[in-house]
């Protein structure tokens, strides 16, 4: 037996876009088998075809050299096939245990037996080292704590093939580490795990094969280690990618952007932000490193006005904002990039030319006595369209919602740049891009790096800071614990620093 | 070519998803009545002979005057809908609009119906949105749910005229008010000669202009761009600079002035004073003339007039073709179900498309 699983001339259309184009995809027995592309090249739709979520136009599944027929999830279940989705399938007030085994519950006098089921939750996680409490809720755990409930769910239910949708998007670095040892240990039990990813980095040391989709076409399969870095992110975007980004030297202007002995509190009312202080200089990006949660969302919101701030000043060209409103921060050329696009960087239901005024439909440009002038604004989003490479179905007139995330990301940012905002707080640009997208939105704050712009840059993604920094801020626990340049450190140094380790020397 | 399209989605949107639902409701109707013994070709047609369909221009009268507040309570529902509120209080704010109206409409003597008459509107107008005022409120500041305190509302607002009506205005019977000064009314001999004696009056005026002033604010205006914006996602309403609690608040007063307008439709040119003791069921079926039009002050015109032709339809029916007027309701049931799941409708709608158009 040479496959486990062949998908054979799988095509798939949705009104008007072509989502699989004639793929063939097979993968063999006990592999890791990496399925690689850009956001919305099919990686997803192939998988789900496999789950049974969509049913393919045209071609044939095989497992074990059977033809098989998976009209629904439940099949594929029964297959032995599991899926862990990009935005996880769980009941947030049910507990661990009750969540693994929703639909295959086994009863005895009548109620639910969860003694039995716990115990044997317990000896899975025991075995693969997928550690999770089974009585806790699903609310109460952290979201990599709720990917190992989502793994255990397929385990239970006793899936061989396993697939794993972008599992690495939503987890830390450290999770990701755990991840990727837990995916290692289940190969050697005999799983044969399918992971769709954008980031090649992870796949070197984790699966055997993998396989390139580009625009809903197999481009190549091959052995991972056989391909080089830039070989394989070439065969993804489909030409050469920009790896060395270019930064020019900026002249050197005293800091105008100043934070200091800002103290923060969080939703539950404890310190998130502690006493802290920084300062920043046009023409330059500071990069604020740090483990999620250790504050930062809190100093976000801080400085662009979403949240109070509980003591300190923050100084922006002379003046304290500390009690600025949301807008005359906007007027005052304070432009923010969000963390969570979805929140509150978009309003997904409006069409994309009504969200590229977002900040701005009140302005003299774009109205006239409280009236909307609708060409100015069609105008004008035909422009950023043009500018920042935005694509999107039907132009100026699609709705957000149906775009993919590095549009979506696009917008928020050619909406923000356009303003041209003196200092830009910009939160996580890049999660959940893939690799052309990225380069671009690395490529466009550089640009505006030397414009002379201040640049304040939140980041989980080690490498993303330390490429585009010029100085780094380590934040842990509220605080600022150290400012490097980013020219004389390396992950190490700061990897340590963010786990509260101190700087040696 | 992409314009067409975009006009075709629209209809199907506005127009045929609305149309087919309708369709649905007399087809599972006239099934009902087969199934009891009746006959759906003649009930449907004393229906809408009785609505004036055929050319009666008394009935048809009767049927805008039916459409006049439905047209208003649609549009405060759907106003609310757009800005993400549901507004359950139309009942509640549609009476006392009416209440004051009536009041102001009672109280003034000797003042010219120039200055009577549009003072009584305004004063429903106003009173309706003070009503919605105390729950937008509620919402902005305490975030109590707005269906609830507006549910709520309702009844207050009905036990407070009960108890008021007698105190201050009673009339010729313990349980209505006295009738409205002739220069408060919306009654005009021009309206009701050309109608052959209905009470049609200047509030299908009102009512209309409604339609176009909520279109115009909602698509047009930087302040219905706000109130949209806060209502489909207030957390980046928040981001943008938007003061969101003032925007839940002025959408659920304006949703209350329309609301109240209806009651200065009402009372003002159809009953002429406050009978006491029950809600206006005109609020509550303006939720299901907002769901039929898909919240579109368009559809509100197209489903509105299709509320009051069952409306002003069903006692022909009944007395025509011996078809009790409840089925009525089942029609309208059905239609709403059906209007309700046009997400459903639209996904076979484009499945129907593909199968026309496949090359």
């Amino acid at each position: 037996m040479k496959y486990i699983i062949e998908m054979l001339d799988i095509s798939k259309e949705f009104t008007g876009i072509v989502a699989n184009d004639d793929i063939t995809f097979q993968v063999k027995p006990g592999e890791i088998h990496a399925l690689l592309g850009e956001n919305g090249a099919g990686k997803s739709t192939l998988m789900s075809i496999l789950f049974g979520l969509y049913k393919a136009d045209k071609g044939t599944i095989k497992l074990n050299n059977n033809t098989v027929k998976i009209p629904n999830p439940k099949v594929a279940s029964s297959l032995g096939i599991g899926m862990v989705h990009q935005h996880f399938k769980l009941v947030h007030n049910f507990t661990v245990t009750e969540n693994i085994i929703l639909g295959f519950e086994n009863t005895r006098k009548f109620k639910i037996d969860t003694k039995t089921a716990s115990e044997s939750i317990k000896e899975l996680s025991k075995k693969y080292k997928l550690e999770v409490d089974p009585n806790s809720y699903i609310e109460d755990i952290s979201v990599g704590m709720q990917q190992r409930v989502e793994i255990l769910k397929m385990l239970y239910r006793k899936a061989d093939i396993l697939i794993f949708d972008e599992p690495t998007a939503v987890l830390t670095p450290q999770e990701i580490q755990e991840l990727l040892g837990i995916m290692k240990e289940m190969r050697k039990e005999g799983k044969t795990i399918i992971i769709i990813t954008h980031k090649i980095s992870e796949i070197y040391n984790l699966a055997n094969r993998c396989t390139v989709i580009r625009k809903g076409k197999v481009i190549s399969t091959f052995d991972v280690e056989k391909k080089s870095f830039e070989e394989i992110s070439e065969l993804i975007i489909g030409r050469k990618l920009n790896m060395e980004l270019k930064r020019e030297v900026v002249e050197k202007k005293p800091a105008n952007f100043k934070i200091e002995n800002l103290s923060v509190l969080d939703n539950r009312n404890l310190t998130a932000v502690n006493n802290l202080s920084l300062s920043a200089k046009p023409g330059e990006i500071l990069g604020i490193a740090g483990v999620e949660g250790n504050g930062q969302s809190e100093l976000i919101e801080a400085i662009t006005g979403l949240r109070k701030v509980k003591s300190g000043h923050i100084y922006f060209n002379n003046n304290d904002i500390v009690n600025y409103s949301i807008r005359k921060r906007h007027e005052h050329g304070i432009g923010h990039i969000p963390q969570d696009r979805h929140k509150h960087g978009l309003v997904l239901d409006f069409t994309l030319e009504n969200n590229l005024i977002l900040a701005t439909y009140y302005n003299k440009k774009f109205s006239k006595n409280g009236v909307l002038k609708r060409k100015e604004i069609k105008k004008h989003s035909e422009e950023l369209i043009n500018q920042f490479d935005i694509r999107a179905a039907n132009g100026s007139n699609t709705i957000c919602r149906s775009m993919s995330g590095g549009n979506q990301q696009k917008v928020i940012i050619a909406r923000e740049i356009d303003q041209s905002p003196s200092l830009l707080i910009v939160a996580h640009p890049t999660r959940g891009l893939d690799i052309g997208a990225i380069e671009y939105i690395h490529g466009r704050l550089l640009e505006e790096r030397k414009k002379g712009k201040t640049i304040l840059l939140f980041s989980f993604e080690l490498d993303e800071i330390l490429k585009l920094s010029d100085r780094i801020a380590i934040m842990y626990n509220g605080k600022i614990v150290d400012t490097v340049v980013s020219s004389t450190t390396n992950e190490n140094e700061i990897g340590l620093m963010m786990v509260g380790g101190i700087k040696n020397g | 070519m992409d314009s067409s399209k975009r006009i075709i989605s629209a209809m199907i949107r506005y127009f045929l998803v609305p149309l087919l639902a309708v369709i649905f409701g007399f087809f599972i109707c006239s099934i009902i009545m087969i199934i009891s013994w009746q006959d759906p070709v003649k009930a449907f047609h004393a229906l809408f002979e009785g609505a004036g369909l055929f050319g009666n221009i008394r009935r048809f009268g009767y049927t805008l005057l039916a459409m006049t507040p439905l047209i208003l309570t649609g549009l405060s529902v759907a106003l609310a809908f757009r800005t993400g509120l549901f507004n359950i209080g139309a009942a509640g704010q549609m009476l006392m609009g009416g209440f004051t109206a009536v009041l102001v409409g009672i109280s003034f003597t000797n003042l010219p119906i120039i200055i009577h008459l549009p003072l009584a509107v305004i004063s429903a107008l106003v009173a309706g949105s003070l009503w919605a005022f105390i729950p937008g409120l509620l919402k902005a500041r305490y975030r109590v749910h707005e269906v609830v305190s507006t549910i709520m509302m309702n009844w207050i607002s009905m036990w407070s005229v009960y108890y008021f009506v007698p105190k201050l205005i009673k009339g010729g019977y313990e349980t209505e008010s006295l009738p409205i000064q002739e220069t408060a009314s919306l009654r005009t001999d021009f309206l009701t000669n050309l109608f052959e004696g209905t009470d049609v009056n200047l509030g299908i005026f009102i009512s209309i202009l409604s339609i176009i002033v909520v279109w115009w604010l909602l698509d047009k205006t930087t302040f219905g761009y706000e109130l949209k914006a806060t209502g489909f996602n207030k957390d980046s309403a928040k981001y943008a600079g938007m003061k969101v609690n003032r925007n839940i608040i002025l959408s659920m007063m304006i949703s209350g002035g329309l609301a109240g307008l209806a009651g200065a439709t009402y009372y003002l040119g159809f009953t002429n004073k406050i009978i006491i003791g029950s809600l206006p069921s005109q609020g509550y079926d303006g939720i299901s003339v907002a769901l039929i039009g898909a919240n579109h002050p368009v559809g509100i015109l197209v489903s509105s007039f299709l509320l009051a032709i069952i409306q002003s339809g069903s006692d022909q029916m009944d007395a025509i073709a011996n078809v009790p007027n409840e089925f009525v309701s089942i029609i309208v049931a059905v239609i709403i179900l059906f209007a309700a799941t046009n997400k459903t409708m639209k996904l076979w709608l484009d499945k129907f498309k593909k199968i026309i158009f496949r090359r």
